[in-house]
Formats: C-alpha cells, structure tokens, sequence
C-alpha cells in the first residue's frame, strides 16, 4: 500500500485525504493486535460467558420438568399458597406416581404399551416403505422417475391433517373408531422419509455395487435387502427416531379417534386434567410420568438424534 | 414372487442337453420383468397410502363441504357453498384467524433469534458439544400437551410462578388467562419452549457448513466477532433460515395442542380468546355443533389460508434467495467492482475534481445488496432456472 504523500503526488489531495482516513479506519483495528485475533479466532475457544449462557439455555430447558416434580411433591394447599412451594422434591412424590399409575381411570399401563405399538410400528413402516421407495428412487430407471419424485416432494407441501373429516368419516366407516389402527396407519405415511432416503443412497450407494449385485444373479429384492438395506442403515435409523418422537407426542388425530378407555400418553395428559383438575400435584406429577419414558429413551439415543436432525438439515 | 415361479421350468431335468436354451429365455424374461415392474413395486407402499390417506380425504373435504352433514347423522343433502357462507359470518371463524396470526407472529420471530442465538453458542470449540446439543433439545421429546399444561400452571392468573416472579421485581400480575394479548404471549411462549432448540439445531448445522476460509478472510480484513457473525454467518446461512421460518409458517398455522392444554374447558377460553383455527375446526365437527359440513368448510378454508401464506414465503425465497449471496450476484459485483475501479483510475488521471466526485462512493461498502437497476437482472436469473 502506497503511503499517504505518494498518493498525494499522484492523485491529488483529495485521494490523499481519503487514503489517510481510510487507513485510520483500517489500522485502529487491523494493525496492532491481528495476531492475537488471528490466533484467537483460529482455535475458537469459547469463554466462560458461552458457558454460563449455554447453562442458562439448559436450565430453561429443564426447568419446567423440573417444576412438576416440585409441584408433585407438594400438597394443593401449599401450591395454592406459594408459586414455588419448595425448592427441592421430596419422597412424597412417589406416593403421588403410585396414585396415578394405579387409577383406574387412567389407564396409564395401557396407554404406555399403546404409544410403545403406535410409534414403533408406524416408524418401522415409514423406514421400511422410503426405503424401498428412496432406493428406486435413487438407484433404479423406470418411466416417471422424475415426475414421480417431484409428486412426492410436493406432497410434503399438503398438510394432511386437513383432511380429518373424511378420514373420521372413513374411520368410522371401517370401525376403526377407538382402535389402534385408526392411529398406526394415516402415521405410515412420511413423504419427508422417502425424499430422505432417496437423497441418502443417490451419494450413500454407489452404482457399482447395485451392478455388481445384478451380474452376481441377485433379484431385484435381494439386490435391495443385501445392498441397499445395510447402505440405508445410519439414515433409517434417524428417520426411525425422527418418527418415533413425532409419533410418540402426537395429540391432536389420537384425541380424535382414540378414547380414554384406549389412550396413547398425550391422551393421558387430557385424562389427567379431567380427573384431577382441582388436585395440581397429583396433575403435575402424572405429567411427568408421561414424559418420563421418552426422557429414558431420549437419554440413551439422543446423540443419534442430534445428528439427525443435524443431518436433515444440510441436506433438506 | 419371482422365486415361487422358478421351478417352471422343472421338466428339463430328464433331458438336459436340447432344454438350457428355452431355461435361460425364461430366466431372462422373469429378469426382465423383475428389472421391469421393480421400482413401481417399492414406490407403491407410499403411493397407495397417499391416495388412502393423503389425497381421497382431501378430495373428499370437498364433498363434505357442500353437503349437509352430521357428526351422528351422517350425509343430508347438498347445500352449495351454504357452509361456507355461514363459517364466513362466524365471527368467532374471523377471530380464529386472527388469533392464529397473532400467536405465530408472536412466536416466530423471536423464536429464530433466540435460534440464532443459541446456534451461534454452539457453534464454538466447545467442551461436551454433545452434551449441550442435547441439552437443548431436551423440550423437543416432551410432548406438546404437557408442556402447555406445566407451562399453563406457570401462567397461573394467581399463584402462578410467572406472576410471583413479576410481584417479586415489582411489577403489576399480568391476566395470562383473561387477557387477550398475554394469553397470546403465554401460549407463543409455550410454542417457543419446545421450537427453538430444535431450530437452534437446523441452523447450527448450517452454520457448520460455512467454509473457515470466510472467517479467516474476515479476520484478517479486521471484522471482530459480531461483525463477523453479522457479515458471514448471517448471510451464508440464509437459505437455512428460510427453511426454518417456512417450517415454522406451517405448523403455525396448525398449533393446537398447546390451545387445548392451555386451560381446563380446552376451548380458547371463555370469550374464545385464543382459540386458533384449527381448534375451532375442531369444536364445529367434535365440540357442541358436531357439524362435520361446517368444519369441511372450515378445513379448506385454512387450507386456502396455507396456500396463500405458502405463495408469499415462495416469492418472497425467490427474491431474499436471489438478490445477494448466489454466484451470479457476486459475479455481478465483481464486475461492479471492477467498473468502479476502472472509473477511479480514470478519475485519478483526470485530476483532483474528479476523483473528489468519484470519493464518496469509495468508503461505501460493496457488500449490501445492489441498488435499483440492479433489481430486474436478478429477477432474470430464477426465472431462467425454472
């Protein structure tokens, strides 16, 4: 960079004038410390501010659950006198589990073993189906292929729950009403799965291997059982969770064809509030025992699902 | 399939020499077939459960929608756009709507900066990244009804914590139940709660892809840690967030559970203060009308609703998309950029008056998107790729 009087010779004071500013900007921040920010930036460690405000963060996080055990270890008196009536649980707490669990309008074994069904075997559908599907999609040439793609990506854009008339309608019609199937099989259907597992094993599964799968003699299905499936593995095990927690907390369509007799946990949550409405630790403290066995399931997979919505994201 | 029908060719076994000709044209043309009808065997799964549960409810809305129809007693006869007048004329639809729009606006936008921010946390050399990814994600796996419930005692109209937190820095108790506004604050809270480490996760991934050499450049151009976050971050991230304020455009337009929870009845309160929508969609054809022609009417309406939101967020991608951050555009101030210097230089020859009017635009930063006739270039470039 020329200094100022050399700019000054040649292109007049003016120029000068603004070189000079300029570099004041510029060397104010620039010159004497760009090492150290250099260096700084580079290894991007983090302070303890981060810390503490990823702390916060978590702490907001957890705080409601939290709340509910406070809640459910105190008595109704104490909650209608003081917003935070305790600061920690107390074994009381489970004397209230036990009332919740063992009420028989709650229904809360059945309504587990329900959500356990629902979830699990509408996720095993959607992973089965966009797979096979993301796999012809991806790795096999038939007419339409394109037209077919963009059909089902558009689908993504409908929202079905609009549809709930006619589906009740039809759900009645089969006498589905109060039935697990009413729930499992409009769940079955993910197109966001199959657009997924299409972009999945267009780069996860080379060509080659499907060739190579076809001149060894393999059908078309054993091509994808032994081939594709094992390729599909990570992705389908994220679209499995991904379902399975959407699935698992869904309220409004089960709230719609399911009933107390035959509920899913949400449905219990609605239970809850009829039964209990005055009582807001017996309330509080069922509340978390819905959420609680996600809370378990969430604790051992979560890293997966981190990565799958993390995934999702570059991709879609 | 295909392996049940291989023994047909069993006869061959006494004589093997005149037979292997016509056994491989058989095996063949079950290939063939087998390569043939394939893919549409594994698309259909999805294919027939669309049309059984996606499309024919949809179509069928439309039927419903202009007929006379019951809960209990089924089909009456056809009534036109009867139904739709009369959603219409609900001023209780009406205010549906706008209490729909009220929540998600509430929600949505500091939902994305807290996000960002979160995002930005995490998107650092940190210790555990695991562990603090999970922890915000923690309201993702409890399921929405239970947190507008917890979160529904918290906004207690006495007793609530929310309320003792503001009577303990002095401030006035707030009605979250019977005021109209608060309850919108509460429930788009409520929203937020399980959303926003979600989203946090999206953009931080997003975050992530950006190229190091940006914040290198960065660096050594001097941008201090907010300028950089504002200069590269932002910008390189903005198709991401798109995605995320579309995500968040549709299901807003759906919240429910967090309605239904938010009090005991279940109904948007007493004078309907935050029923949304699909609530209401929900008291026509199951609450006290059971009017399942009604609710038809209402589902299309909102559907028309969706669409319309879904058009603006569409033209408004296509210009944020278009109008700075992809390569033709920085081809373009490129270009820009050498013009200026070109001009500057021609200045510089001219002499001091010319270079003093030539001044002024020297310190303007480049980087802001590109003025006026700018604007008609870039609407070209979309309209070429589509």
């Amino acid at each position: 960079m020329s200094s100022v009087p050399v700019t000054a010779q040649t292109a007049g004071k003016a120029a000068a004038r603004a070189a000079a500013r300029r570099q004041e900007r510029l060397g104010r921040h620039d010159r004497p410390n760009r090492t150290g920010r250099a260096a700084r930036a580079a290894s991007r460690r983090p302070g303890w501010v981060t810390y503490a405000l990823l702390a916060l963060a978590l702490a907001i996080s957890i705080f409601p659950l939290y709340y509910t055990l406070v809640l459910g270890s105190s008595t109704q008196q104490e909650i209608s006198q003081r917003a935070i009536p305790q600061w920690l649980p107390d074994l009381s707490l489970f004397d209230r589990f036990a009332t919740v669990i063992s009420a028989t309008q709650i229904n809360f074994w059945k309504a587990l073993t329900n959500s356990m069904i629902i979830s699990v075997t509408a996720s095993l559908s959607v992973v089965l189906f966009s797979t096979l599907a993301g796999f012809a999609f991806a790795k096999l040439r038939f007419a339409w292929r394109r037209g077919l793609l963009v059909f089902v990506i558009a689908t993504m854009a409908v929202p079905t729950q609009l549809g709930v008339i006619p589906l009740y309608i039809l759900m009645t019609d089969l006498d589905w009403v109060g039935k697990l199937q009413a729930v499992i099989v409009p769940a079955m259907l993910c197109p966001f799965g199959v657009f997924w597992m299409t972009q999945y094993l267009s780069s996860a599964l080379p060509y080659e291997l499907v060739e190579a799968a076809r001149v060894d003699g393999a059908s078309m299905f054993r091509t994808f059982r032994s081939i594709a499936l094992p390729a599909a593995l990570p992705a389908a095990a994220m679209l499995f969770l991904f379902w399975f927690v959407m699935q698992w907390t869904m309220f409004f369509w089960p709230s719609i064809v399911l009933n107390s007799q035959n509920p899913t946990l949400p449905l219990v949550v609605q239970s809850l509030q009829g039964q209990y409405f005055t009582d807001h630790s017996l309330v509080m403290a069922g509340i978390f025992l819905v959420t609680f066995p996600l809370l378990v399931i969430f604790a051992i997979v979560g890293k997966q699902l981190v990565a799958g919505i993390m995934t999702g994201a570059v991709k879609g | 399939m295909t392996a049940l029908k291989t023994p047909a060719p069993a006869p061959t076994r006494g004589r093997p020499d005149p037979q292997p000709p016509r056994r491989v044209g058989f095996s063949q043309r079950l290939g063939r077939w087998d390569v043939k009808f394939s893919p549409y065997l594994y698309i259909s799964p999805f294919f027939i459960l669309f049309a059984l549960v996606g499309a024919f409810p949809l179509v069928y809305t439309a039927y419903v929608s202009v007929h006379e129809w019951n809960l209990l007693g089924g089909q009456g006869e056809f009534v036109g756009l009867q139904n739709f007048t009369d959603v219409l004329g609900q001023a209780v639809f009406w205010k549906s709507v706008a209490n729909t729009f009220s929540i998600f606006i509430l929600s949505a936008g500091p939902q994305l900066a807290l996000a960002i921010t979160i995002a930005a946390l995490l998107d650092q050399n940190l210790r555990a990244a695991t562990f603090w990814r999970m922890g915000v994600l923690v309201p993702y796996v409890v399921a929405p009804v239970a947190v507008s419930m917890i979160f529904g005692r918290m906004f207690a109209d006495q007793y609530g914590l929310v309320n003792a937190v503001l009577g303990g820095i002095g401030l006035d108790a707030v009605g979250w139940h019977s005021d109209r506004f608060a309850s919108h604050v509460a429930i788009a809270t409520i929203v937020n709660f399980r959303w926003t480490g979600y989203n946090a996760l999206i953009l931080l991934a997003a975050m992530q892809a950006v190229p190091r050499e940006l914040y290198e450049a960065a660096v050594i151009d001097g941008a201090g840690r907010l300028r950089q976050f504002f200069s590269v971050t932002v910008p390189q991230i903005r198709a991401t967030m798109v995605f995320v304020v579309i995500t968040a455009t549709i299901g807003g337009m759906q919240i429910f559970d967090e309605v239904r929870m938010y009090d005991a009845q279940g109904l948007g309160g007493p004078s309907r203060n935050w029923m949304t929508t699909v609530l209401y969609l929900y008291d026509v054809a199951w609450g006290n009308q059971k009017n399942f022609g009604r609710a038809a009417a209402v589902a299309w309406l909102l559907f028309l609703l969706i669409v319309c939101i879904g058009l603006i967020n569409f033209f408004l991608t296509t210009r944020i998309a278009t109008s700075d951050g992809e390569r033709p555009a920085s081809r373009r101030r490129t270009k820009e950029l050498i013009a200026r210097a070109q001009a500057a230089s021609q200045a510089r020859a001219a002499g001091a008056d010319a270079a003093h009017r030539a001044e002024p635009a020297e310190p303007a930063d480049p980087s802001p998107p590109d003025p006026g006739p700018d604007r008609p270039g870039s609407q070209t470039t979309p309209g070429g790729d589509r």
